[in-house]
């Protein structure tokens, strides 16, 4: 393989960061972070809340300040990078997609479940006409053939969408799944090809580079891997490992590595480590964002939340189902007491 | 029995299971189905002994005596119908996301808008939620509703996709105009699951004071109203109240008329605009105006 192959990287410690501290990011952290992270060269940084535009609610958790606070802080500070957003139909709308590029975003991440890509025909060709970068995002990507997945990019791309991603957002793929998904989607579609992977299984990094080998040019992490579940694949670490695989990157690893410690560490609720509940969502293919959802159920109800977290998998709920979270503990504690 | 002449314009899936709705109803009598091109509906209808027509609208304008019109088309046809059907002295029942017309919830405002010439159905989401809302409102004032409905991807017909925003933006707005809560957002998800889960629909409300055993009486007596014309409404978690938040969640397993039962979601809005026409058609029949 030659050795000046570019890879994209997209962060996401503002995004999917914010599921690992309920949403609590305040306007100051933002601007620092997205700060650090432009000065090291990070290509997209992505801000929303961890369920993207509108995500703000009951159901996923309130952010503690208002999206346009959030845009404004980052926009603020980033000087080469995009400031890049994350719309779930069905939960934003385009409404709020006018509103995050009133404020600054210069790209956007529209995801549906893996299966149901029609439902983000209009705010892809919204934000293509608005000039954005457009990624169609794909849920979940594990609970669907990599035959139906092609069917899902294809339709993505025919909606003007200029790269394609492949999300494990349970963190349950093996690297030959995740191969055979990225290299199906690599060889039917004429755009890059991206991947998002969660670390409950611990395969986050094993699972990007199975991902990069397949041909996939785009890929996600975090600082310190803060994300849902057992977090995302941890950026600093990456970018190590693809200098030393001989990819290019653009981000300076002294600089990214000071951003996780120096910034993102000290405002960590928790250490991101592989709880058994986070190693759960992997094992029985839940969406990472159910962990501290779940976590809070089973307290509720007095359960396990590894008996959550396999009755949700074998319900077959989505991303976007919290609410569900609260349906089967409910159920669980009825049949218990009964 | 004397029975009010109806219509149902937009021979799909939502059109068909009208009709067989239709075929039950005491006070109401299928009289015609139209389209604007031959179809899969037409000919089911045509099958089944109903007058049909590929002429849309004007097929019922030519009929005096067709009373009540289900309008299962989509938006923007509605807005042309809309003026039409009111010009000829015809009661529009909506079921698109144009909203003419107030939107109506028959168990919270029937009673309000029966004399409006054109009702919307406002969404599947916002039948099963707006009630919800409403009996809590009663007892214990709602600051804010959060509604989730989740509905099988085999129910979603591609005008749920192709305009998903209307869906959130539209229930939203009947949680406060109908429902009473003072802001309100609504979320929907997808869930390809197969076999297809029954749609179910979670209510968030934030209230103040909230009295437990009200709420609980109040959402109980409701559940009941609801059933009345949706048989499948039920209430799968009672509220459950933490500090000023309320949760509970509702399923709806649908009638099977014609739609299949998970789609309850459908069974849900077609069950509701039924029950507006028969409301309607009691009133119709009791002056008299049927020759």
């Amino acid at each position: 393989m030659s050795g000046t192959k570019s890879i994209h990287l997209v962060d996401t410690t503002l995004r999917d960061g914010s599921h690992a501290i309920s949403h609590q990011y305040t306007a100051e952290q933002i601007a620092t972070i997205a700060a650090g992270l432009d000065a090291a060269g990070v290509e997209y940084i992505e801000v929303s809340h961890g369920d993207g535009l509108a995500g703000s609610s009951i159901n996923y958790g309130r952010s503690a300040i208002s999206e346009e606070e959030m845009l404004k802080a980052a926009s603020s500070v980033i000087k080469k990078g995009t400031l890049t957003v994350l719309l779930l139909p069905g939960i934003g709308t385009q409404e709020d997609l006018e509103m995050a590029i009133h404020y600054g975003a210069k790209a956007v991440r529209v995801a549906t479940h893996v299966t149901e890509a029609d439902i983000a025909q209009q705010h892809i060709a919204m934000a293509k006409k608005m000039g954005l970068k457009t990624f169609g995002f794909l849920m979940l990507s594990h609970m669907a053939s990599p035959e139906k997945i092609v069917e899902q990019a294809k339709l993505f791309e025919s909606y003007g969408a200029d790269v394609i991603y492949v999300a494990d957002s349970a963190g349950a793929m093996l690297p030959e799944d995740v191969k055979a998904r990225i290299g199906a989607v690599v060889n039917t579609v004429s755009v890059p090809v991206g991947f998002h992977a969660h670390n409950n299984l611990t395969l986050a990094t094993a699972n990007s580079l199975a991902a990069i080998e397949a041909g996939a040019s785009y890929i996600d992490g975090t600082c310190r891997g803060l994300g849902a579940g057992a977090g995302n694949c941890q950026i600093e670490a990456l970018v190590g490992v693809l200098n030393k695989k001989g990819y290019q990157t653009g981000v300076d690893l002294y600089k990214i590595m000071d951003v996780a410690e120096g910034l993102v560490e000290p405002i960590m609720h928790r250490p991101q480590v592989v709880r058994n509940s986070a190693f759960m969502l992997g094992y029985a293919g839940v969406y990472s964002s159910f962990l501290l959802h779940a976590d809070r159920a089973a307290a509720k109800f007095n359960l396990d939340p590894r008996d959550i977290l396999v009755e949700l998998g074998n319900k077959k709920m989505v991303g976007g189902q919290e609410d569900m979270i609260i349906d089967v503990a409910y159920q669980l504690a009825k049949k218990r007491g009964a | 029995m004397e029975k009010v002449k109806v219509a149902v314009i937009g021979p799909g899936n939502i059109g068909s299971d009208l009709m067989y709705k239709i075929f039950r109803s005491e006070h109401l009598e299928m009289a015609l189905m139209t389209g604007i091109v031959e179809s899969e509906g037409i000919k089911r209808a045509r099958n089944l002994g109903i007058k049909t027509s590929t002429e849309g609208v004007q097929a019922v304008l030519a009929d005096e005596e067709i009373k009540i019109v289900f309008d299962a088309t989509g938006a923007k046809p509605h807005l042309q119908h809309a003026p039409l059907l009111k010009a000829a002295g015809k009661i529009a029942i909506d079921l698109t996301p144009a909203a003419v017309g107030p939107y109506v919830v028959p168990c919270v405002n029937l009673d309000q808008v029966e004399t409006e010439p054109n009702l919307n159905m406002v969404t599947c989401g916002g039948q099963a939620t707006v009630p919800i809302v409403y009996a809590i409102n009663q007892v214990s004032k709602v600051k804010y509703a959060e509604i989730v409905a989740c509905i099988s991807s085999k129910s979603a017909g591609p005008g749920t996709r192709q305009n998903i925003d209307e869906f959130t933006q539209t229930t939203a707005k009947a949680l406060t105009v109908v429902g009473g809560a003072e802001k309100a957002k609504a979320l929907i998800v997808l869930n390809p699951a197969d076999p297809p889960l029954m749609m179910t629909d979670t209510v968030y409300v934030e209230v103040e004071n909230p009295d437990e055993q009200a709420i609980l009486a109040s959402v109980e007596a409701m559940v009941k109203q609801v059933q009345s014309y949706v048989p499948g409404y039920r209430l799968r978690v009672p509220p459950i109240i933490e500090g000023n938040r309320v949760t509970a969640i509702i399923e709806i397993e649908g009638a099977g008329d014609f739609l299949p039962k998970y789609s309850g979601n459908l069974d849900i809005i077609t069950s509701a605009a039924i029950a507006v026409a028969e409301k309607l058609a009691s009133k119709i029949l009791k002056k008299g105006e049927v020759a």
